[in-house]
């Protein structure tokens, strides 16, 4: 009797030691599920006895309800919810693992951003994965811009993303470099100098090249001067029915002939955007001008730096286009899905994105938000008090409303960054350029 | 009494067959348990990838719906067999890699040898030789862009000085494969100078010593005594360093850090890493990238089996 206990003792102790390991290894497992999961989890299921939510909000980059105070404000309203941001720096990272997420039904958060590069492949490929919040209580379809709310909206009526900010695009100059080269620094002067056309941009940028200061160009890249362009025109890649027509699009054809005229005419200082190159361009000065979104302007300030305090100011751009923007959308397989609707459409109401333009810029999406104080009233004071409000409202208004296709982001990065790039950097041929980019599109779409 | 012992004996025998029957069983499965976390983990995160991926790469699946999957035979091999943009990449791979790894390689020997000397703070030295290694590929890259800068480089401006003009190095060709290759070389000489150096301090002494005696220099003794003891060391380095430059892919990624994945306008510098990247997380295309993944791994294979000649034909003719 002794002796068997005894040994089924120790047989005891190394089941015990087997099972520990593999509970430490299944431990290990779901502990690594867990944490990419949700991690309001654990927190839900106190929620229903201590009556505490967690509602999880996936973004990219810097969305500024947490740092507008957004989020505190809400807590305080709600006292039973607590709303936790996990962000990812960059869409191109955090957009294919939103994708994943969707095609496997886990690890989404609550509500989940997407930008609006993406947002027709979303609604057009996905939009049965999410929750349709034209119906949700505090929604107003009337408050948003028509154009925004189309976009999320799926053939059927469902609209699954509720807009946030906008990038309806400005021009801003140098006035410094301007005076120096001889032309006009006062902002209605200078919208009017290319008002309607970007040809007369184009001519801008030839009588400023002839004065021009030392070492400085009209505009940044090439690129810029095509995105800006394209993206004031209702049809640009796909047809409304959802065929790729870029190859053949007049509107399409119509910028790559201004961007390649800028780059062959030497008006750009042959930059690429958002690289470390171009920082430097901008603490510099190296360039007069570059098309901005209100998003933009916080980028000037801070690169451009204290030095270029009261040189930069905002006109109107030759014609209005948009630049970026993001949306809101509340997954199915998220865990708190009402309370997840609840906060995106206070989120995304006017007086919220009012708030948020005035702490951090972000241009409303709430054609209601432009009569708030908030908006009608600011006043950039690094741009010379340009009353920026106005004048992004007004843009804001002027832009049609687009034809989107899934694979818009696709084929207009590789027109900007093979074709254009090759054209402004490279030296090649406007149509060698233009070969190139159409090979990689095709590459790109699998055609 | 003797019968209730006669009784006991069978079994208090069986029990002691019983003991050692298990203690035999223990002796010959107790590791396999104890192995079998390792194999766990590889089965979930090795294998099942490597044999998934595989099966994905047959097929057309795209990120935006990953579930639904369409049969598509060698589609996507015979595709990448007509795809200029797959051979573009594996032409850079290849120049990259050489222009990488021969000045490497050649310079970690070059060192070891001077560390292997004795001098001065030698352990100062050999730290500092690994501190490039343990920077990140991503910290190292940024500071290289910013010497590689066309309008601000440091390089350029050197180059200015000695009344040279600038490069542009992130669209020239040769200049973006070169620039890219500086940063591998810079994070891996010291790295394969200190595998170098422990393979040294293992060479006896007393074959310098003779080769001192028969009136050798340093330069012969490296050359005939050094060189040849390291051979197994050096193939073990070529083999690593091979695998790494097929694999390139963080450089290439961040010396153009706001295109992405496309690897220069004209694609001048684009790996095969960079295009499985392009072609599965910004164009969406799993399958196709997958393919370039099993291919990677089949020519990966097939390096390694080249090595391996190459090894089996030294220790032969030793």
């Amino acid at each position: 009797m002794r002796t068997s206990s005894g040994r089924s003792g120790k047989h005891g102790r190394r089941m015990v030691a087997l099972v520990a390991a593999a509970a430490l290894g299944a431990g290990l497992l779901t502990g690594c599920a867990d944490d990419g999961d949700d991690p309001a989890g654990a927190s839900s299921k106190r929620g229903a006895g201590g009556g505490r939510t967690t509602v999880t909000i996936g973004v990219f980059g810097v969305f500024g309800y947490k740092q507008a105070g957004l989020y505190d404000a809400y807590m305080k309203q709600h006292p039973d919810i607590r709303i936790k941001e996990t962000s990812i720096e960059r869409n191109e990272n955090y957009y294919p693992q939103l994708l994943t997420h969707l095609g496997s039904g886990s690890g989404l958060a609550d509500i989940q951003a997407v930008e609006v590069a993406n947002i027709n492949e979303v609604t057009t490929t996905q939009a049965d994965k999410f929750i349709d919040l034209s119906k949700a209580k505090g929604v107003k379809k009337g408050s948003f811009i028509p154009w925004k709310w189309a976009q999320s909206t799926t053939k059927d009526g469902r609209t699954i993303g509720l807009g946030t900010d906008i990038g309806p695009m400005a021009m801003c100059y140098r006035k410094d470099l301007f005076r120096r080269a001889g032309l006009p620094t006062d902002r209605e002067k200078v919208a009017r100098l290319w008002a309607g056309d970007w040809q007369k941009y184009l001519d801008t940028g030839k009588r400023y090249q002839k004065n021009a200061p030392d070492g400085t160009s009209f505009v940044d890249s090439a690129a810029g001067v095509y995105n800006a362009a394209v993206a004031g025109s209702a049809q640009r890649y796909y047809t409304p029915g959802g065929k790729p027509v870029y190859e053949d699009s007049p509107a399409v054809k119509e910028a790559w002939r201004i961007a390649t005229a800028a780059a062959k005419g030497k008006l750009t200082a042959r930059l690429q955007q958002f690289q470390k190159t171009w920082d430097q361009a901008y603490a510099n000065g190296r360039f007069a001008t570059v098309s901005c979104p209100p998003w933009m302007l916080g980028y000037i300030k801070e690169k451009a730096g204290a030095k270029a305090e009261d040189q930069w100011d905002v006109a109107a751009a030759p014609r209005p286009g948009n630049w970026g923007g993001s949306f809101l959308t509340v997954p199915r397989a998220g865990r708190h899905t009402d309370e997840a609707v609840k906060l995106a459409a206070w989120l995304t109401a006017p007086e919220q994105q009012a708030t948020l333009f005035e702490k951090q810029g972000s241009f409303p999406s709430s054609r209601a938000a432009y009569d708030l104080p908030q908006v009608a009233d600011a006043k950039h004071p690094y741009f010379g008090d340009a009353p920026i409000g106005t004048l992004f409202s007004a843009a804001a208004e002027g832009i049609p409303t687009q034809v989107l296709g899934p694979k818009d982001s696709l084929i207009q990065q590789n027109i900007t960054d093979v074709g254009l790039l090759q054209v402004d950097q490279q030296g090649t041929s406007a149509d060698e350029g233009w070969k190139a980019a159409v090979r990689s599109i095709d590459n790109a779409l699998d055609r | 009494m003797t019968a209730l012992t006669a009784a006991r004996a069978p079994a208090e025998e069986r029990r002691r067959v019983r003991r050692s029957r298990r203690y035999r069983r223990d002796l010959r499965w107790s590791p396999y348990a104890f192995v079998a976390p390792f194999f766990l983990f590889f089965t979930a995160f090795g294998l099942f990838p490597l044999l998934y991926t595989g099966w994905a790469s047959l097929h057309r699946v795209e990120l935006t719906d990953p579930t639904h999957m369409e049969w598509a035979g060698l589609h996507n091999y015979s595709r990448l067999w007509e795809d200029d943009f797959f051979w573009n990449a594996l032409r850079n791979t290849f120049t990259i890699g050489v222009i990488s790894t021969v000045p490497q390689l050649l310079m970690a020997l070059g060192l070891a040898h001077l560390l292997n000397y004795r001098l001065r703070g030698s352990m100062f030295f050999r730290v500092a030789i690994l501190t490039p290694y343990a920077t990140s590929v991503a910290a190292a890259t940024l500071v290289f862009v910013l010497l590689f800068g066309r309008d601000y480089g440091m390089v350029n401006w050197a180059l200015g000085l000695a009344g040279f003009d600038g490069i542009d190095w992130q669209n020239g060709t040769w200049a973006s494969q070169f620039a890219v290759s500086t940063i591998v070389i810079w994070r891996w000489t010291g790295y394969n100078a200190l595998i170098y150096l422990a393979a040294m301090q293992a060479v006896p002494s007393d074959l310098y010593e003779s080769a001192a005696l028969d009136g050798a220099s340093r330069w012969q003794q490296f050359r005939h005594v050094t060189v040849p003891s390291l051979r197994p060391t050096i193939l073990f380095t070529v083999v690593v360093s091979t695998i790494g430059a097929t694999q390139l892919f963080g450089e290439p990624l961040l010396f153009n850090g706001a295109a992405g994945a496309t690897g220069g306008a004209d694609h001048q510098y684009q790996t095969l890493g960079l295009y499985l990247y392009e072609q599965g997380w910004v164009n969406l295309h799993l399958g196709r990238a997958s393919a370039i993944a099993w291919t990677m791994f089949l020519l990966l294979l097939l390096i390694a089996a080249v090595h391996w000649l190459i090894a089996r034909r030294l220790r032969k003719s030793r």
